[in-house]
């Protein structure tokens, strides 16, 4: 188990002050001038050498991404740090906690980053339904102006550097990275085909990288602490310390920074809890976030929480919200409840997602009565294999993926509520069980 | 909707206040990306205009920001949290997405369509509340959860959410957060981290 001394967020349940005054007194702001002088190529060096990648859920490694900015700045096309803090995936409220509670940690972040990558402006889009936490995230970043962290001369480097706040409206695929920044044009979120990438092609059509607000608050911590000190933490490629997020059938939901590498039972019996019930009561888990295939309980026993460790088991850490399901659960409705998830989300500008997402949502509430034949199974698996990868976007990938899983893992519990529902009486979970 | 309309029909402009917020927002962006600012600014109108954003509202946003008013409806379209209708005093948000079902979201839903007397999608007679059930609102370890107007109730039941709505109708809200009175997002009994800090 991480030791308090690893943790980075120390305020995470905002026990303490997030105010500039807590803030400095936990460690943040300390040096942060010292840092920038070491120069833009060593803060992306230390960042690519302590293994961070990605929090958003795709886990891409975090430096290598920044150093796909160009390294000058062209006249008229300045660089921009766009933080994604449209935090919408469901199961999901780590970033929240951040932005609430250590807000100053992500302004830290984005003067280091944003520097990292030859930038003077940084735009944090923040999901409009976290009012209050924009509130809290404003005033830590006019704290900052007024302390001359950011602003003409940041620190005191020499460098200029904004930071604004920017609040969506409510839309899921406005986390996607390209959506997020056609919205932030003024545009509906409707992602854009790549390439070009962002960082050719960005915000205003000038290079810029849209990293999670995670990826961007751990950055003045491992610049401080090191990277290898970050490296040393979880397992090779899996390095750092991750905040998850745990709820559902646990018996005390909460967030918890741990290591990444941690095995999942570990995780929800030290922190959670435990599984409502009793571990052996467990039916199965989706580990990273509702885009990413549930596992069985056989699975669940050993895993350990990383990428590398979920992908093996044809999961994915995701955005590590482990949601937990007991063996109460009917688990072709919690699928089916995501299934209407993109169904409603999907911004309808590519075919395949747009009909695919109502076709499947149809499809599943059906199942969940049993009322279809068992060849409709494979006609689903079919269809939801020809919505993944043939969209401009990963929320087509993302309303597959779950079905896949649940295909996947309870196929035998799909067939069994289809032959339920022929023999007479419907085939729900609680008709079984009556 | 006679009320609706003619509301709508009403010209819109900014309050003088808003105005000044409405120009802040615009200054964050570059010259000649103002249409950045949309999403604000339908948020200021939508607040100035009690709750939702009437075409008039729309046409002085898009004015304002000199963008073609397609463009602009073309955004107020896309985006829950824009209102083209009007909406109660208290726009109560039942989260619906799978955390919070798995929590009790059903039961949540059937308490607030009993005590308010309406279904989802419906106002009440006196304008008070209006009901709709909405996706993923990202309260996820603090499920199950409802937003009224700005603010997030969490870690509720169907009885608190009674309380909670009965308190909106007496015009005494209840402080937002945790409703069992835990610490944000730690375990209920207390933190199984941060101890030896």
């Amino acid at each position: 188990m991480l030791s308090d001394s690893d943790r980075i967020f120390t305020n995470l349940y905002g026990s303490d002050d997030w105010r500039l005054a807590g803030a400095r007194a936990r460690g943040d702001w300390d040096g942060t001038a010292a840092l920038m002088a070491k120069g833009h190529d060593w803060i992306i060096d230390q960042v690519k050498e302590s293994g961070l990648r990605g929090r958003g859920g795709a886990g891409f490694p975090t430096g290598l991404k920044w150093s796909f900015m160009p390294k000058e700045e062209a006249p008229g096309r300045p660089h921009y740090l766009v933080v994604n803090a449209d935090e919408s995936e469901p199961g999901t409220c780590k970033d929240r906690d951040m932005m609430r509670h250590d807000p100053h940690k992500l302004i830290e972040g984005c003067l280091l980053s944003g520097f990292a990558m030859h930038a003077h402006a940084a735009y944090i889009y923040i999901r409009g339904e976290f009012y209050d936490e924009a509130v809290a995230l404003q005033a830590a970043i006019d704290e900052a102006y007024d302390a001359g962290l950011i602003g003409k001369d940041a620190c005191g480097s020499g460098w200029a550097f904004d930071v604004y706040l920017h609040r969506g409206a409510g839309a899921y695929i406005c986390g996607e990275e390209t959506g997020l920044l056609e919205s932030l044009e003024g545009k509906p979120g409707r992602p854009r085909l790549k390439p070009p990438f962002p960082a050719a092609v960005g915000l205003y059509g000038c290079p810029s990288t849209v990293n999670n607000v995670e990826t961007i608050a751990v950055v003045p911590t491992i610049l401080r602490r090191g990277a290898e000190w970050f490296g040393g933490i979880g397992r090779p490629k899996n390095t750092g310390t991750k905040v998850f997020c745990i709820s559902g059938h646990v018996n005390q939901p909460c967030n918890v920074e741990e290591e990444m590498g941690i095995p999942m039972r570990e995780l929800i019996e030290k922190h959670a809890g435990g599984v409502r019930g009793g571990w052996d009561n467990l039916q199965a888990v989706i580990p990273g976030g509702a885009s990413v295939p549930l596992l069985p309980k056989s699975i669940c026993d050993e895993v350990l929480m990383d990428f590398d460790s979920l992908m093996a088991e044809k999961s994915g850490l995701g955005t590590a919200a482990v949601i937990v399901m007991d063996k109460s659960t009917d688990v072709v409705e919690a699928i089916a409840r995501l299934s209407h998830f993109y169904m409603h989300e999907s911004c309808g500008q590519c075919t395949p997602c747009r009909e695919g997402t109502g076709w499947v949502y149809r499809v599943m509430l059906r199942l969940i009565r049993g009322e279809a034949s068992v060849d409709e199974i494979d006609t689903l698996w079919d269809v939801v294999g020809q919505i993944e990868g043939h969209t401009i976007c990963a929320l087509g990938d993302a309303a597959a993926w779950p079905v896949q899983g649940l295909i996947r893992h309870f196929r035998p519990e799909l067939e069994r509520r289809i032959l339920a529902a022929k023999v007479g009486g419907g085939g729900s979970a609680a008709a079984a069980a009556a | 909707m006679t009320a609706a309309a003619s509301q709508g029909a009403e010209a819109f402009t900014f309050t003088p206040e808003n105005r000044a917020k409405a120009d802040a927002h615009i200054a964050k962006y570059p010259a000649g990306c103002q249409a950045s600012a949309v999403l604000p600014l339908l948020d200021l109108a939508q607040r100035q205009n009690g709750g939702w954003i009437s075409r008039s509202a729309m046409e002085h946003v898009g004015a304002l920001l000199d963008m073609a008013p397609i463009r602009v409806y073309e955004v107020a379209t896309f985006y829950t949290m824009l209102n083209l209708e009007p909406v109660g005093r208290y726009h109560v948000q039942l989260c619906r997405t799978t955390p919070c079902w798995l929590r009790g979201a059903d039961a949540l839903r059937d308490a607030c369509r009993d005590e308010l007397g309406i279904g989802l999608g419906g106002t009440t007679e006196d304008g008070l509340f209006t009901l709709t059930e909405v996706e993923c609102l990202g309260a996820c370890v603090n499920a199950p959860m409802v937003q009224i107007n700005d603010h997030f109730y969490e870690d509720l039941d169907p009885a608190r959410m009674r309380e909670i709505l009965r308190a909106f109708r007496a015009d005494s809200p209840p402080a937002p957060g945790s409703q069992t009175g835990r610490q944000t997002s730690a375990p209920a009994s207390g933190p199984t981290t941060l101890t030896e800090l």
